[in-house]
């Protein structure tokens, strides 16, 4: 044991060797993307007359590869000081990244919505992104119609690839994919502290610092470097397949989810039945990942998990209907722009049916999703861990974020057929002034009256609830579960959808009976959550007399 | 009734089942012959000034010295109060029966049918002391015959644990048993 | 029979290793063979359950215990009893103080050892902690099997209490062999009686919280209710004892019936198994307790819940038994060989999971030259192949919980 220095064990190093060759590596690849895009320039600007795509692909793709190469030699370098510096600057630099993004997502807006109004009025007969890469807008064009401050050629150079569609369609999927990482990243986090909370307890308080921020990210990190362990016998091509296809469907729910009137990926007109068949096909994955484990726990948990989901399937669509009807249209944009006048326009409020079918959806989707008190596919002390038994690492991982992103998208749709979608409980209308105003205006707007982040804040609102019953409550039998879907919330739903049928024959648009039912139901509402939150604040103010001082005084985490 | 008034009563039924008595100890407890145990057992429980309906504890007990093993029967006899329902019941009486067996072949008959606890019981007496209790409701064929199933050691382990002549055995597949210097029972 | 066997001796037995009642050849096709244990999450310790079952149903459940075996009962023909104490410890390590404590009273029962009153209301102050800590580690986990994740951290949170004032008397938290023969290790330290009252007063009203957060829980019965009914009869041929017997209305408590040390000294109640409607006796200024419709005689809810109200009269012999403490010698001056009588006792004293009988069987030695322990959970456990015929998967954790088993006294 002499030649094991304790340095070694507490700092571990690169091995020089390892060091040398992948800088020699990345030194060998940096040269060639210089000579690459070198030799692109002289070929753009000579041959193909300085087309802008050739100058991207052929001068400053590889540009910037061989920047980015160099990067990495400098770090690989200097691995030592930067990682010193990095666990420094940890949480800045991970807040401030994240603030960056939100930056970077409203600097993108702005450049999408300013070039859709430079198509409008240069091209307006061509159709949006009809060709691949001959498009309208040339960069003199777009350098032209710049404001003053950002009239710079490189600006225009960036703006130009936002004409076409599929570069549209990657940027979508790349946010859509960030999002749902960030999202499940925080989702976790936020569980364990919410958890932790209710159970008389902190949570994680150490990772990272400030009440264990970076929890998720270490868990990411280590799930990343566990072995890739396939049981003996297992179906080893689903068994790889499964995670995936739990968590693609997902992922792909998002495309359709409006975060803002035009904060949508693919703005289908039959986004309600995508986002509910992508919610359905993460059953297959479900049962794939337990039939395919050759363990009978696992088994049982897939069994269970494809008689659950499949039969709350009826509920979920059939509340989510309600609001279909009301609104007359299954696109998603549309059913939020109907509920853009404030608290007393959100569908929850406008009659009575519609107000049960949100708590019967909620019903549903916690069944869907396999939350307590429906989470038998999952349940620890009977199953182990149900389907999910035998699948570790990265895998497991997958799993797990597909719960989050299900949970995420169910929120999502209640939101938005319920909750009035991405508005305030302001109605939109007052901030017209704001609406029509400058940059800073709009992004006031946005904040106060009708944005990303009401949508956002709402889904999560609607996850912590989720969460908070998920810690509450034990678990039902399957039996009890079946019973409650067939017996309790199906015929809750056939009432709910009979009696909106008939309101909406019955009862006009503009009627008393209609306004006061709007009205009774808003308060009923308001009253809800203004109960909720004084609760809330109520236990953190007394926080000492409920739980007692003995165990405050004496025990931490109280 | 008293364990006195009980011996008695037990003399004057099985006269030849009763085979000792043995009163003036801390665990008063008569002596029954194994082949006569089971009538004396229903009768213990059945009779109604007696109603043993508990059988609380059967310990196995060697006794190499008299070449015999014991089989200790702790019974005890609960019944509701006569004031009702919200009453403690009462012990109306404690008991003991102890059966004794040679010890080179020893077999009792289970009574693991007039007190269902002794079905885990005899099987642990079995397993830890060799005493067949026949008639068991889970009783197994091998190599030793038919035999209550063993309940703490594997099914395939051989000898009996806690007689005092029994050696650990040297190895158990391929894990070895012994202690220091291979004395499969050190005396320190 | 002596076991001077080799390896090449033994016949093939591997074949036959731990072969299971229900074989495979048993199975219909639809049937399947299921596995839950040693090492499952609910099973409380050690135990091998195989079920077979059809899809959800489970058609039989065999237990297979011996995992957690010790030999204890072998040690205990080789060392004297005080020094078999720790032993004693580990048999029902979640309630090790009633394990000593029947233990040292069988001892003293058989050798004739008078033991000093203030050591004797030590005892019961000490008995007693450890059935409400034993209670809520049983109240917590059954939570917890029944996917009801906060009541379980709430339990520890007030046991971590209990487990510092056993700290503070002798300095370990889970197995003490505080309680020995002829007293205790250590006298009470100073300010424990206050402590003890201030846990008392802050406890009391938390049994009534958890009722309301988990016992009247709508889910939670409907998990429990109607589920591993154990008529009396059974329970009293199957030889069930604590709050098993108890919860199928058998209103049997070693500590009114056959009273052991100062037991009669207080006053308490003991809580049985009701019907829905029915009151569990509460003390006096705590709000009334009632059994949810649905629930029977005998089911898993009965014998949960009875756990729970036990808990409020241990606080009322607790208080008494503070305010009746004498002072005193806190143990007899046991001479280190004291030779046991040629005879044998039997002693059983009420453990929080049943009754725990210890047969010694001295022979003129000061070693014991039989030391039998009768655990409650192995008399306890017991009853499961006959309780989980035709019952649900979900079923079969509720029961192995209700009943409340410990490995280690299970096994030894």
């Amino acid at each position: 044991m002499a030649d094991v220095r304790a340095e070694d064990i507490l700092k571990p190093r690169w091995d020089p060797a390892l060091k040398g060759r992948a800088q020699r590596v990345l030194a060998v690849l940096g040269a060639a993307s210089a000579i690459v895009a070198v030799a692109g320039w002289f070929i753009a600007v000579n041959v193909l007359n300085g087309h802008p795509a050739a100058v991207l692909f052929l001068c400053i793709a590889p540009a910037l590869t061989a920047l980015l190469l160099a990067a990495g030699i400098a770090a690989i370098a200097f691995a030592g000081p930067i990682g010193r510096l990095l666990s420094a600057l940890a949480a800045p630099i991970f807040f401030g990244g994240v603030a960056g993004l939100i930056v970077l997502v409203w600097v993108y807006g702005m450049a999408t919505s300013f070039v859709d109004g430079l198509i409008a009025t240069t091209a307006p007969a061509a159709p949006h992104g009809a060709t691949v890469f001959g498009g309208p807008l040339t960069t003199q064009v777009i350098l032209d119609a710049l404001p003053h401050p950002v009239h710079c050629p490189v600006v225009s150079w960036l703006l130009w690839p936002l004409q076409f569609g599929p570069v549209r369609d990657v940027m979508g999927l790349i946010g859509v994919i960030g999002f749902v990482s960030l999202f499940a990243m925080f989702a976790i986090w936020w569980e364990r502290k919410v958890a932790g909370r209710i159970q008389s307890r902190l949570g994680p308080m150490r990772v990272g610092g400030w009440h264990g921020w970076a929890q998720s990210l270490a868990d990411g990190i280590k799930l990343i470097g566990k072995e890739d362990l396939i049981p003996a016998g297992a179906d080893r091509p689903l068994f790889r397949l499964a995670p995936y296809l739990a968590f693609v469907p997902a992922l792909c729910a998002f495309v359709a989810l409006p975060f803002g009137a035009y904060w949508v990926v693919r703005n289908l007109d039959v986004a309600l039945i995508f986002v509910l068949a992508m919610v359905g096909v993460e059953v297959i994955g479900v049962i794939l990942g337990g039939w395919a484990s050759n363990n009978k726990w696992s088994l049982y948990g897939a069994m269970r998990e494809a008689c659950q989901m499949v039969s709350y399937e009826i509920p979920m669509g059939m509340t989510l209907l309600i609001p279909i009807m009301t609104v007359g249209t299954l696109n998603l944009v549309q059913i939020g722009e109907a509920q853009r006048d404030g608290w007393i326009s959100w569908l929850a409020f406008r009659n009575p049916f519609l107000f049960v079918a949100m708590f019967a959806y909620f019903i549903a989707s916690l069944a869907s999703c396999k939350r307590a008190p429906f989470d038998l596919p999952e349940a620890e002390s009977e199953l182990v861990a149900g389907f999910m038994t035998e699948y570790s690492g990265f895998r497991w991982c997958l799993f797990f974020f597909a719960e989050y992103a299900a949970m995420f998208v169910v929120s999502a749709l209640a939101t938005t057929l319920f909750l009035g979608a991405w508005h305030s409980p302001l109605p939109a209308a007052w901030g017209k002034a704001l609406a029509g105003g400058n940059w800073l205006a709009k992004g006031l707007h946005g904040l106060l009256f009708s944005g990303p982040l009401w949508f956002i804040f709402k889904s999560i609102f609607l996850v912590y609830v989720q969460m908070w019953v998920r810690w509450t409550l034990p678990r039902i039998r399957i039996d009890q579960v079946l019973y409650a879907c067939v017996q309790v919330l199906l015929p809750l739903a056939m009432v709910a959808l009979l009696g909106n049928t008939f309101w909406e024959l019955l009862v006009a648009r503009g009627s008393v009976l209609a306004g006061l039912a709007n009205v009774i139901l808003s308060l009923i509402g308001a009253v809800l959550v203004l109960g909720f939150v004084v609760i809330m604040v109520y236990g953190r103010m007394n926080r000492r007399r409920l739980v007692g001082t003995l165990a405050v005084d004496h025990l931490p985490g109280a | 009734m008293t364990p006195e008034e009980i011996a008695r009563l037990l003399q004057d039924t099985f006269p030849d089942a009763i085979t000792d008595v043995a009163m003036g100890t801390p665990q008063p407890y008569v002596v029954v012959a194994a082949v006569r145990w089971p009538q004396v057992a229903y009768f213990l429980r059945d009779d109604p000034r007696l109603g043993f309906n508990m059988l609380r504890c059967l310990s196995g007990v060697d006794r190499p010295a008299k070449n015999e093993l014991e089989a200790v029967y702790d019974l005890i006899a609960m019944r509701p109060a006569d004031a009702g329902p919200d009453a403690y019941w009462l012990a109306a009486s404690v008991f003991a029966v102890v059966v004794r067996v040679d010890r080179a072949r020893p077999r009792i008959p289970s009574v693991a049918g007039v007190w269902p606890a002794a079905d885990w019981h005899e099987r642990e007496a079995y397993d830890l002391f060799g005493i067949v209790f026949e008639g068991h409701p889970d009783s197994v064929e091998d190599h030793d015959g038919l035999h209550p199933r063993r309940i703490l050691c594997p099914d395939d382990w051989a000898g009996y644990p806690l007689r005092k002549d029994y050696l650990f055995p040297i190895e158990y597949h391929g894990i070895p048993g012994t202690t220091e210097y291979e004395m499969p029972n050190p005396v320190h | 029979m002596a076991a001077d066997t080799t390896l090449d001796s033994l016949p093939d037995l591997l074949a036959d290793l731990d072969r299971p009642t229900i074989e495979s050849s048993d199975l219909r096709t639809e049937e399947m063979l299921v596995n839950m244990g040693p090492q499952h999450p609910s099973t409380h310790g050690v135990l091998r359950l195989v079920l077979r079952t059809d899809g959800e149903m489970v058609l039989e459940a065999v237990p297979h215990i011996g995992y957690l075996h010790r030999c204890a009962e072998k040690i205990g023909e080789n060392l004297q009893p005080y020094q078999f104490v720790p032993k004693t410890d580990r048999m029902d390590y979640l309630a090790a103080m009633n394990n000593n404590h029947v233990f040292a009273l069988a001892v003293e029962k058989l050798a004739g050892i008078a033991v000093p009153e203030r050591a004797k209301y030590i005892r019961i102050i000490m008995a007693e902690l450890n059935r409400i800590a034993s209670h809520l580690v049983s109240f917590g986990t059954y939570g917890l099997d029944m996917g009801a994740f906060t009541p379980f951290l709430y339990a520890f949170r007030e046991r971590e209490y209990i487990l510092d004032l056993f700290e503070a008397a002798c300095g370990a938290r889970l197995t003490y062999s505080y309680i020995t023969i002829g007293g205790v290790t250590f006298d009470l330290p100073e300010g424990f009686v206050d402590r003890c009252r201030e846990f008392l007063d802050y406890f009391e009203p938390k049994i009534d919280e958890y009722n309301r957060l988990l016992s009247y829980n709508h889910i939670f019965t409907k998990r429990t209710a109607n589920v591993g009914v154990i008529r009396a009869e059974d329970a009293i041929r199957w030889g069930l004892t604590g709050p098993c017997l108890r919860g199928s209305g058998v209103k049997w408590d070693l500590r009114k019936c056959l009273p052991y040390d100062i037991y009669d000294r207080f006053t308490f109640d003991v809580p049985v198994g009701l019907p829905p409607g029915g009151e569990p006796p509460v003390p006096p200024g705590m709000p009334k307790a009632r059994v949810p419709p649905g629930v029977v005689v005998g089911d898993a809810w009965n014998r949960y819940f009875v756990r729970v109200i036990e808990m409020y009269w241990s606080v009322q012999i607790i208080r008494q038994a503070l305010d009746q403490l004498p002072s005193g010698d806190y143990r007899t001056k046991v001479p280190r060989n004291v030779k046991l009588p040629e005879a044998s006792v039997y002693l059983e004293g009420e453990n929080p999971r049943g009754q725990l009988g210890f047969l010694v069987v001295g022979d003129g030695n000061p070693i014991p030259y039989r030391v039998k322990a009768r655990g409650p959970s192995f008399c306890n456990l017991s009853i499961t192949t006959h309780v989980c015929r035709n019952c649900l998967l979900a079923d079969v954790p509720a029961i192995i919980g209700s009943i409340d088993v410990v490995l280690g006294e299970v096994d030894r």
